[in-house]
């Protein structure tokens, strides 16, 4: 494959996923500058070693190892810069109609993006890949290099921490 | 927990149980009240969690993404060979200068000893800074605020 032709095919690689990695480096990283930088820079990374990448397997999948180690060297290298408490990354959607439960609701809402930011790292990355951006088990465990086992688990008691944290609210 | 209880709900939450399991799943939850209760608490946080997601950029920011890219790809190439030239021609040079320098043979030979003394410790001292630089630039912490 010629230069250019593997330039254009990287190209089509990045358009298609450039939100997929956005998204999951911001899921990692909390926050929006960090997440774009990080996603870039692995495109960079990527490019650079394009050649030994099998076209049979998924992209993204071979892609998103270099993402996540750039992420856990960005939060390696800037502990200080990435806040503890910042969790505006996240957003959230429901009907206004009842006052009382709106207020409730945003309560609700808060209080889970507060314990999905005090997340450890890898439980909230997991948690983001499947409850956020719809990857199976199957994907998220060939992803991240862990058995299904060790997905569907860290799931659940991430799902249980939230639950603790909102548990006056869900009775 | 009850690990097997934990992934036949997992593989309930992603409808890939088979009816053997989906049976099993039933008999758990029909027979335990603790794991009733918890599969009742994972569906709500997931509930929650259905009418969150995170939160997008703004559009423009997808328009000059590859463009943004590209422009570090072909940088990063530029700087490679700009790096491979200079280290080619700075190589060329000194092999020159010193290969003169030596076979010179009206230079006295305290002279070519104090040159070389220096050369060396202007080398040395050279490397010696820039390692300290970059060092401290990649573990500073704060190289993003403006002093």
């Amino acid at each position: 494959m010629s230069t250019v032709e593997q330039k254009i095919e990287f190209e089509r690689h990045v358009k298609q996923n450039m939100k997929k990695a956005y998204f999951s480096a911001l899921g990692i990283l909390r926050d929006h500058d960090l997440a774009m930088e990080a996603s870039q820079s692995a495109f960079v990374k990527a490019y650079k070693s394009f050649g030994t990448f099998d076209k049979t397997k998924n992209f993204f999948t071979w892609y998103y190892k270099i993402l996540r180690n750039n992420c856990l060297n960005i939060i390696r290298d800037n502990k200080k810069l990435v806040h503890e408490d910042s969790n505006n990354y996240l957003e959230y959607t429901f009907e206004e109609n009842d006052l009382n439960q709106n207020i409730e609701n945003r309560e609700i809402y808060e209080l889970t993006k507060k314990e999905i930011s005090n997340l450890e790292t890898t439980d909230r990355e997991v948690l983001i890949l499947r409850e956020f951006e719809g990857y199976s088990y199957e994907e998220i465990s060939e992803m991240m290099q862990i058995p299904i086992g060790t997905v569907m688990s860290k799931i659940y008691y991430a799902r249980k921490k939230i639950a603790k944290r909102i548990g006056a609210y869900l009775k | 927990m009850n690990e097997r209880f934990l992934i036949l709900m997992e593989k309930n939450f992603e409808n890939i149980l088979t009816d053997e399991e989906k049976v099993e799943f039933e008999n758990l939850l029909a027979t335990n009240n603790k794991l009733k209760s918890e599969f009742e608490d994972q569906k709500r946080v997931k509930e929650v969690l259905s009418k969150m997601k995170l939160s997008n950029p703004q559009k423009e920011v997808w328009d000059g993404y590859w463009m943004g890219l590209y422009n570090k790809i072909e940088r990063g190439i530029a700087w490679i060979a700009v790096s491979i030239g200079l280290i080619i021609l700075l190589a060329a040079a000194s092999y020159e200068i010193v290969d003169k320098f030596i076979s010179d043979t009206g230079t006295p030979g305290y002279i070519k000893f104090g040159t070389a003394a220096l050369v060396f410790g202007i080398f040395v001292l050279f490397i010696s800074v820039l390692r300290e630089k970059l060092f401290t630039y990649s573990k500073d912490k704060y190289k993003e605020i403006k002093r």
